[in-house]
């Protein structure tokens, strides 16, 4: 008897602990939002305020991070069917097109449309693209706007203007090409001042700024046509691609240790004028600022290395915020995120946040930066709005490549030869 | 009929146990392999049945996980050599009376309960080429031929990861080891000594034998933390330079993360569990006969 009453007990917790592993969470807000910007979360919550004070409906933000945890949690999300009213999406646009056809995202075409294309006029149309799939698209997701954007960003170069002058350059006038750019490092390494900084352990930088690059040696059908198979990577453009590296990495241009730096050491090393130059997002202006309020720097754009095609640097919708198909709530949602890139609210997120905005009519009023940022977004292009795309183990070679052309352990030949047995076997698949 | 009764009690007390092993190990391993049998992005309701092709492609044609694998057996290999040569000569040392024993037992085991993130970024800045520390000491004591950016240099980034990977692990060897040494009877080493033996002779006959299965134990914690470290990885290399400090754990972590291929990280995950199972029944297959000899 006494043994059955333990057993009985033990019985009773294991169903008790079982139990406990079901979903737990309640929702009170009439919108929940899930995000990982860990710097707009004071101005947010701030807008939720204002927005519950207008229109008497609850939002609350929730924030997860970093970004990496943030991805998982939205993808565990989705097989536990616990996504939030609203969320974002982070990775490639392959990414954002598997939640597409899995049905998670709401297609917001309709109202976007409404009253003439009223909400879809207020963007840059750069920065909506990003969140568009046109008909009949690659990935095969049916054809709709599935995003909102609440910024818009871009990556190019930035300099310190102290350590110009330091070095003997004028502050007034950085490098435009590519030959200009290697003859300033120089001096500047002379001078004692580290080269160029950036993220490039996270290897998806070294992609971008090749891939500037690229577009501006070979012209963008021809990327096009690599990434299609119809042009190899050891073709002579390519390789001049990887050469560019090496020859960044022999002149002393790079800051020692890039291969092996992530983006928020590269920050400190540029916030703190231990570096020159970096290669980096708009969004480094509030990271910058918050490192180092007095830092001289300003914004320059990549520098060309041909004038055969124009230089295209990566751009487009920064953060976008998507509505779930399957909530209860998406009118709601989607009422919040109409009110959200309305442009007193938008310029309110610039201002405080100094992110660009993704409404082009709250403009006013951005910092000098930005507005160096704002001015090249017409010659932005992102990879999630090509026509055709790098299959990642390539991506990862390629990168790799580079990494080990800057690190002296292979030549440029040598990682076009490897990328280009990568592609083909994909390719074979 | 009593027996029966018995027998019957005896099984719905051990359910509970078999219940939560069959819902926490059995079920997710088999989820695992069969996701391995399987293409999935990791969000699609539906997934591909491809049979062995993930686990074929991880064996025969992924260029990068063979080097990973080697990576992770270095990193082990310095364990079990330096990381755990060093924890047998403190336990020795702190198995003899010595002043502030308990001290250096304190002192031993700080590494091992520090955040491995912290470890990371605190080394990481030990090495940085440019505001290093160690460049710092070498250039103060004459050594600044040596400086180098440790990290970034391919010669030299996977064997500091080791050395501190070892440097974080050796108090758990040590724990253990001290525990081992102070079960063997003291008055074996009388008798030893009375034989004539001297301290060597002591170590050799007396020490080394009865403490194989300690050995044998500490190795295998010590390959097993080992070949899938990868918090120190990730917080002071990220794996670069071009890869040359990443393991199988940053390999699957990069098949889900950055490929979205769940299915094929699974096999990844299923192979290199099955190698170090292997290592495991091997290592315990080797010491049962070293025992016997």
């Amino acid at each position: 008897m006494k043994r059955t009453g333990i057993f009985s007990m033990l019985l009773i917790s294991l169903i008790v602990s079982l139990a406990g592993c079901g979903r737990t969470e309640t929702k009170k807000a009439d919108v929940v939002i899930w995000h990982w910007m860990t710097d707009r979360k004071k101005a947010f919550n701030e807008l939720a305020k204002r927005y519950q004070a207008e229109s008497g409906r609850q939002v609350e933000f929730k924030l997860f991070a970093p970004s990496e945890i943030y991805s998982q949690k939205v993808r565990a999300a989705t097989q536990a069917g616990t996504l939030p009213d609203i969320y974002g999406i982070l990775g490639e646009k392959k990414d954002f097109a598997i939640f597409v056809k899995a049905g998670h995202v709401l297609n917001l075409n309709t109202e976007m449309s409404d009253n003439i294309h009223e909400w879809r006029n207020k963007f840059f149309s750069k920065a909506l693209i990003v969140n568009e799939f046109e008909p009949n698209n690659e990935f095969g997701a049916p054809a709709g706007i599935y995003g909102v954007p609440i910024d818009v960003t871009n990556i190019q170069m930035l300099y310190n203007k102290d350590l110009f002058k330091k070095a003997g350059l004028d502050p007034e006038s950085p490098p435009q090409t590519f030959s200009e750019f290697i003859t300033a490092g120089k001096k500047l390494k002379k001078a004692g001042t580290q080269g160029l900084v950036s993220g490039w352990a996270e290897t998806w930088m070294i992609d971008c700024l090749a891939s500037n690059f690229a577009f501006n040696i070979m012209g963008e059908k021809k990327v096009m046509r690599t990434y299609a198979g119809e042009v190899p990577y050891t073709d002579p453009d390519w390789i001049r691609v990887f050469s560019l590296f090496k020859e960044m990495a022999d002149s002393g241009v790079l800051a020692s240790g890039i291969v092996s730096m992530n983006n928020k050491d590269a920050e400190q090393n540029f916030a703190n004028g231990r570096a020159a130059f970096a290669f980096n997002g708009s969004w480094c202006v509030n990271v910058y600022k918050g490192m180092n309020p007095d830092l001289n720097y300003a914004a320059m754009f990549v520098p060309r290395v041909s004038d055969e095609y124009p230089m295209l640097i990566w751009g487009g919708a920064g953060s976008s915020f998507m509505v779930n198909a399957r909530s209860e709530n998406k009118e709601k949602a989607v009422e919040f995120l109409k009110w959200l890139t309305d442009e007193k609210q938008q310029a309110y997120l610039a201002q405080d946040t100094n992110n660009l905005p993704a409404n082009k009519y709250s403009l006013t009023n951005i910092s000098p930066l930005l507005s160096q940022f704002a001015q090249t977004m017409e010659n932005t292009t992102h990879p999630n709005i090509w026509p055709r795309h790098e299959k990642s183990v390539v991506i990862e070679a390629f990168d790799i490549g580079i990494q080990s052309i800057i690190l002296g352990t292979k030549t440029p030949e040598e990682v076009a030869r490897e990328v280009q047995e990568v592609k083909e076997r994909e390719m074979a698949k | 009929m009593r027996l029966k009764r018995s027998t019957a009690e005896n099984y719905l007390f051990i359910l509970p146990a078999v219940i939560i092993f069959a819902i926490f190990y059995i079920y997710p391993f088999y989820a695992t392999f069969n996701l391995g049998l399987r293409a999935w992005d990791g969000v699609s309701p539906v997934s591909q049945l491809v049979g062995l092709r993930n686990f074929k492609e991880v064996l025969f044609q992924d260029r990068l996980w063979w080097p990973s694998m080697w990576h992770a057996t270095y990193i082990t290999l310095i364990a079990l050599t330096l990381q755990n040569a060093l924890a047998l000569a403190l336990a020795l040392a702190c198995d003899r009376q010595i002043k502030l024993g308990n001290f250096y037992r304190l002192i031993f085991f700080i590494p091992p309960v520090l955040s491995e993130v912290v470890v990371g970024l605190v080394w990481k800045w030990i090495y940085n080429g440019d505001y290093g520390l160690l460049n710092y000491w070498l250039t103060n004591i004459g050594l600044g031929h040596l400086a180098r950016s440790w990290l970034s240099n391919p010669q030299t980034a996977l064997t500091c990861v080791a050395v501190i990977h070892s440097w974080k692990g050796f108090g758990w060897g040590f724990i253990i080891l001290l525990a081992g040494l102070q079960t063997i009877p003291r008055q074996l080493y009388e008798a030893a000594r009375v034989d004539g033996a001297n301290s060597w002779q002591r170590f050799w006959h007396v020490t080394i034998p009865l403490m194989v299965p300690v050995f044998v134990l500490v190795s295998i914690l010590t390959i097993l933390g080992s070949m899938q470290a990868f918090v120190l990885i990730l917080t002071m290399t990220g794996g670069s330079p071009a890869l040359g400090c990443s393991v199988p754990v940053t390999r699957i972590l990069g098949s889900m993360r950055a490929s979205l291929r769940f299915g094929y990280a699974c096999a990844q995950g299923i192979i290199f569990g099955l190698i170090l199972l292997a290592l495991s029944f091997m290592q315990i297959r080797i010491s049962k006969k070293m025992k016997q000899a």
